[in-house]
């Protein structure tokens, strides 16, 4: 983890009572969806697209990620551009008594990279649980997903392996920002 | 692709805790030790190259707005201009083609869920195709700021 020198300045900044404008953090919303400007001065050039301060703009940030809206602040890596190009998608249907247990269990993984739940949608869809495999090749992406199933006894699970052929849009979400 | 030594290592530290400071990328730069200007013109560059999405912020979907997976069944050779109108509906922000008869997976986003119904119900009456709406019930493990395999990169 990196620290700045002036990082616990900041936290004693963020407790002066001063309003920041509402209109303000939603712009900064906004532009922070877009990604952290290439400039020396990024939270400067934040501050003058949003009207807030730098100080605002840094002290928002902070307190994001402290509340969890931020959930990773850092560089967001293409996968697929590395040569991560076997993705695939393994759905399982898991008695609904054992789903948690056995999500949380993948979840610990190393090579798991995304686990959740998710409805069944009956008759087309069977499927509870989905994990995510990102690997360089789908013999290896399968070999890790046999060694999965024996090692976690699910032999008599049903599930289905959906690797992904082509991506058409990868992006971050824009929650608050138009397309 | 491959990536020199520096980048390798631009990535290794700083896919989380970016610094908060004036000058961050003075900062990274410390930790590398390369230049302020160097590092900036490396995330350009890895930019442009499509290595890297964005320099910034992953938000917490479930905090941020609505979103939902959807899949939908299109006809093999109408697969692209399938694909092609789900991106152009409001708030797509991944879509993939998978091998199986749902073969078009997409993620929607909306700033709250009735909107986001109401786009995935207008998209499902132009695409007239059969469409899952699997929202998360429980997410154990939503995180892909894995370390990197450099060695297993071809």
């Amino acid at each position: 983890m990196s620290h700045c020198v002036s990082t616990d300045h900041l936290r004693t900044m963020t407790e002066e009572p001063r309003v920041v404008s509402a209109w303000g953090l939603l712009r900064l919303r906004k532009q922070l969806e877009q990604g952290l400007p290439l400039a020396a001065r990024p939270y400067k050039a934040l501050a003058e697209r949003t009207g807030l301060s730098e100080q605002e703009v840094m002290n928002a940030i902070i307190q994001w990620q402290e509340q969890g809206l931020i959930k990773r602040f850092g560089l967001v890596v293409k996968h697929r551009t590395l040569g991560y190009t076997a993705n695939a998608m393994v759905v399982w249907n898991i008695p609904d008594e054992q789903v948690q247990a056995v999500g949380k269990t993948m979840a610990d993984i190393p090579f798991i990279t995304l686990c959740y739940q998710r409805p069944r949608r009956l008759p087309d869809w069977p499927y509870n649980l989905f994990c995510m495999i990102h690997g360089t090749n789908r013999e290896r992406v399968l070999a890790q997903l046999n060694s999965l199933i024996a090692e976690h006894n699910l032999q008599d699970v049903q599930h289905s392996v959906l690797f992904s052929n082509k991506a058409y849009r990868q992006r971050g979400g824009r929650y608050v920002s138009h397309d | 692709m491959r990536l020199d030594h520096t980048d390798q290592q631009l990535i290794n530290h700083f896919q989380r805790h970016l610094p908060v400071c004036e000058r961050p990328y003075l900062e990274m730069s410390r930790q590398l030790g390369i230049s302020e200007q160097d590092v900036i013109e490396r995330l350009q560059s890895l930019q442009s190259r499509d290595v890297l999405g964005r320099v910034g912020p992953v938000f917490e979907h479930s905090q941020a707005g609505a979103s939902l997976l959807a899949a939908v069944a299109a006809p093999e050779e109408q697969i692209d201009l399938v694909a092609a109108r789900i991106n152009r509906a409001p708030g797509v922000n991944h879509n993939y083609a998978r091998q199986h008869t749902y073969n078009l997976w997409f993620v929607m986003t909306a700033p709250y869920s009735e909107l986001l119904e109401e786009h995935l119900d207008e998209l499902e009456q132009e695409l007239k195709l059969p469409m899952l709406r699997l929202p998360m019930v429980e997410g154990y493990h939503i995180d892909l700021g894995f370390d990197i395999d450099w060695e297993s990169l071809p």
